[in-house]
């Protein structure tokens, strides 16, 4: 595996591989010395050319904990304003030494021009590229779910997720619904028909314009962040539509199976697609998705950056 | 200056010896017949074409002279068999007056190389709102009788409306870019399953179809003469041709690179394939050939836009949109429908050539082989198989999705006026 | 390409009883041991060993598994390897006298990552080696105190460790 860009990008042993180290990842943080020396003077770079403070700290701590170098580099742009130009911003940070880049894009498909463009040697994995992927998302949701509902299992058979929210726009249903399959689990897709791509019957899922028939069968139900701005573009009437169909409240979650989970990429919208209520219960596993997103992440990084690349 | 084109297949028939004196073709006679000439080609096994017409081309001057010139594009042109080329009037100034067709007419009359028609902008800087003084550019030394907003399209109906009424009076042409602006906003690439997957926002059919939809109707109504530029859809199609059932004075090209290429050479994300309108489904490409074959589509135009690198080497979102066109144009078309089964080489000479000229009101281009007409032709290798080199190019830009892939027929020889303006280095 | 067999069955187990002696001996008894194994052939004979000197001493030993692939210096050279568990009871390990268990003791480079894995956790008291093959061939200033069996090999040949545990069997081969 040389790059990360999509999920399309491993088989399923590899998945399964990733989620494992992992796990070993994981008891870093048990130990009095919290760093694996394992990335000890190689270099990972942050390239990101949209905002996010989240996934940037997430791969950060990651990449420290393995004694990489880190450096970051937030590029300015936009879909409106260009702002810096790809190519030659990757050749500086090859220039600088980079083994491995971490690119955030507002455009889809950046991560896999910057990986194929033949313009720097070093790995790269995406941190989400437009309304296209992210991958690590993916990966650490799937390990979120496997250590909650199948710790004993290697995959995700038996399982059934809920994707809940603005399919059409993200890159973390995309990725999900791609390492759902490669593992096994059964996925259904929420949401009004206008936030449903249309070629989505295409895909290897279910979809469903309701979410009180979807909620009883679900393991899991991951909810995602609907913005504001769907509003202007008559995806939707309005916030308190939305919310009243496809927001999860207490009531919604009650109607679920006892033992099933919530999780939620973030940042929420308290109050949108999800109540504060159900935010903060015990049954939503959104901390843990972000502690988790930590092991995935060095996982990842040290996979990538391991060895001769085929 | 005589020339002597021996053994030919003229439009691909039977071989003959066609002879060149100054501007015209003096004599065209059965081979072995014509023996004394200044110049001789051996055209044993080669194909004598009209010169080729292209009625949408962007050569970029003035404004944008980093991408291309009007002495590249035109050398460009030769080196792809046409002796005609329409420069489209997205600018920069619009060729919304007099003044720039003429200037952009003189510089293609200074290169001596291809007869350069500008296209005359529809509405003043392309902003769609106010008609240009299209009277005045048809009355220039330009003579411009198409006019088109190409890049934009014209959105508002009575403006449509009152254009395609103005130009009758000097049986003029509006030719559309139909785009629906909303439901294309922001389009990316064509919209299916595959944009979905790759997160590129859709450009759907549809856009282009409630365009061709009214326009056909307003041709209809106000009985003047329409062109479709670059069809892209299975549903323009079907509109075209219940158009020309009722005998509606519609007309319509399709562009090499929509003959052959589909929406699933944009899963890697080049941007060399980014194109509006933008590469279609399979089942939209296999409906436009059997158009063109049908006569349904008339022409072939290449809607040659040129791009600098800076343009095309970036992610798919910031990457400009366009193919470059004229050099492989014949080469598509040929590999496509002649070698796909579907034409001959005398269907070849109406859509690249014939009808052209025809829609754009020119006597000395697309004419038959025959003593007394204009010495415009194009002279084919019809066998050759070849693989496109994209660094090899008159172009000043090297954005040619063709690049890599094997194509058969290439053109050999061109002449303009009696004069030969390109020679592949292997021709005598 | 020839194969033999080194050790069978009853060698193995003689080793091992041996060396639980040995620890028990060098260490002045079992208090505060711990035996950790290192995958994946050290880990059942770590158990075995741990299960000796408790029979011998009638005193449970405590035992683990120290994983070491992320500690390894040829992360850079290899493809990724998925580690195992690192299992480690619940003991004071800095009081611990730690002994460490692999199959074969060849360049030293698994023990050197071994002892950076054992800084990451504490700071036991001692730490000691034993393995059931040294093949000799060290990279590294690293040395055994316990040794099943002195096994000089060239570097053209290797050596196939297999137990009842991972393999259904016990013995060793050289192949050439």
């Amino acid at each position: 595996m040389k790059h990360l860009y999509s999920i399309n990008n491993l088989n399923a042993n590899e998945a399964i591989s990733i989620l494992d180290t992992a796990k070993s990842m994981a008891e870093v943080g048990g130990k009095s010395v919290k760093k694996l020396p394992t990335l000890l003077g190689r270099t990972v770079v942050n390239l990101f050319f949209e905002d996010s403070t989240r996934t940037r700290i997430s791969f950060e701590a990651a990449a420290k904990r393995l004694s990489a170098d880190v450096i970051t580099f937030s590029a300015k742009g936009s879909s409106v304003s260009k702002g810096e130009n790809l190519k030659d911003t990757a050749q500086t940070l090859e220039a600088i030494g980079a083994d491995a880049v971490v690119i955030r894009h507002w455009a889809s498909g950046a991560a896999q021009t910057l990986a194929n463009s033949g313009w720097i040697n070093s790995r790269v994995i995406n941190a989400g590229d437009g309304t296209h992927e992210h991958p690590t998302q993916a990966l650490l949701d799937a390990y979120t779910l496997r250590e909650t509902l199948a710790p004993g299992q290697k995959d995700l058979s038996g399982i059934k997720v809920g994707i809940v929210g603005d399919i059409l726009h993200s890159r973390v249903a995309r990725s999900n619904v791609l390492l759902l399959n490669l593992l096994n689990a059964e996925c259904v897709l929420i949401a009004p028909p206008t936030l449903l791509p249309i070629g989505v019957t295409t895909w290897n899922c279910q979809s469903s314009f309701s979410l009180d028939e979807a909620l009883p069968e679900l393991d899991a139900v991951m909810m995602l962040r609907v913005q504001q701005e769907r509003m202007n573009a008559a995806y939707f009437p309005n916030a308190r539509e939305y919310a009243r169909d496809f927001g999860l409240n207490a009531k919604r979650l009650s109607a679920m199976k006892p033992n099933s989970i919530v999780l939620h990429p973030g940042p929420m919208n308290r109050g949108m697609e999800i109540t504060a209520e159900v935010a903060d219960s015990p049954r939503s596993l959104i901390t843990s998705q972000v502690t988790n997103g930590v092991s995935v992440r060095m996982s990842v990084l040290y996979h990538l950056l391991s060895g001769v690349a085929e | 200056m005589t020339l002597l084109i021996k053994n030919v297949k003229v439009l691909g028939e039977t071989a003959q010896d066609v002879l060149i004196e100054n501007q015209k073709i003096v004599e065209v006679k059965p081979t072995g017949k014509i023996s004394n000439a200044e110049e001789v080609i051996d055209a044993k096994d080669k194909v004598l074409l009209p010169g080729l017409v292209d009625l949408h081309t962007h050569l970029r001057q003035p404004g944008r002279e980093d991408a291309e010139t009007v002495l590249s594009g035109a050398r460009a042109a030769a080196c792809g068999g046409y002796t005609a080329v329409h420069s489209m009037a997205n600018t920069n100034p619009v060729a919304d007056t007099a003044g720039v067709v003429e200037q952009v007419y003189r510089l293609g009359e200074d290169t001596g190389l291809v007869s350069v028609h500008p296209v005359g902008a529809v509405t003043v800087s392309l902003a769609g709102s106010q008609l240009a003084e299209l009277k005045a550019m048809a009355d220039s030394k330009a003579k411009v009788r198409i006019f088109s907003d190409d890049g934009k399209c014209v959105e508002d109906s009575v403006i449509m409306r009152r254009a395609l009424e103005y130009v009758k009076a000097f049986n003029g042409v509006v030719a559309q870019h139909a785009q629906e602006s909303r439901l294309s906003a922001n389009g990316q690439m064509n919209e299916s399953a595959l944009s979905a997957t790759l997160g590129l926002t859709g450009w759907p059919n549809v856009a282009e179809e409630a365009i061709v939809a009214r326009d056909i109707l307003l041709c209809e109504l106000v009985d003047s003469r329409l062109h479709i530029c670059h069809a892209s859809t299975k549903g323009t199609v079907e509109l075209l041709a219940r158009a020309k059932d009722k005998q509606i004075n519609v007309t319509a090209e399709v562009t090499p690179h929509h003959l052959l290429l589909d929406e699933d050479f944009v899963k890697d994300y080049n941007p060399v394939f980014k194109v509006n309108p933008p590469l279609r489904h399979k089942d939209d490409v296999l409906a436009l050939r059997e158009a063109l074959a049908s006569g349904v589509i008339d022409v072939v135009a290449t809607d040659h836009a040129p791009h600098p690198l800076e343009d095309k080497e970036t992610e798919w979102a910031s990457a400009a949109f366009g193919m470059l066109g004229l050099e492989n144009a014949l080469s598509v078309v040929a590999t496509v429908m002649v070698h796909g089964g579907k034409f001959t080489w005398r269907d070849v000479a109406r859509v690249m050539s014939k009808k052209p000229a025809e829609i754009a009101g020119h006597q000395d281009q697309g004419q038959a082989i025959e003593p007394g007409s204009i010495a415009n032709l194009c002279l084919v290798d019809p066998n050759i198989e070849y693989q496109v080199d994209a660094r090899n190019s008159f172009s000043l830009s090297r954005n040619n999705p063709y690049h890599g892939m094997k194509l058969i027929s290439k053109p050999i020889l061109t002449v303009h006026k009696g004069k030969v303006t390109f020679r592949e280095k292997a021709t005598k | 390409m020839k194969t033999r067999l080194v050790l069978e069955s009853s060698d193995i187990s003689r080793a091992i009883v041996r060396i639980s002696h040995e620890i028990l001996e060098n260490n002045k008894g079992s208090k505060n041991l711990l035996v950790l194994g290192i995958p994946s052939g050290g880990v059942p004979l770590a158990e075995r060993i741990a299960k000796k000197i408790s029979e011998i001493e009638g005193k449970d030993v405590k035992h683990g598994v120290l994983d070491v692939t992320l500690y390894r210096d040829d992360v850079r050279l290899r493809p990724a390897r998925t580690p195992q568990e690192t299992k480690i009871p619940q003991i004071n390990f800095d009081e611990s006298v730690v002994v460490l268990v692999d199959d074969v003791l060849y360049s030293g480079r698994t023990i050197r990552a071994a002892l950076d894995a054992i800084v990451s956790i504490g700071r036991p008291r001692k730490v000691q080696l034993a393995v059931l093959i040294d093949r000799g061939h060290r990279e590294l200033p690293i040395r055994p105190d316990y040794v099943g069996k002195n096994l000089p090999t060239s570097e053209l040949q290797s050596i196939k460790v297999r137990l009842k545990e991972i393999d259904g069997v016990d013995e060793v081969e050289v192949t050439d």
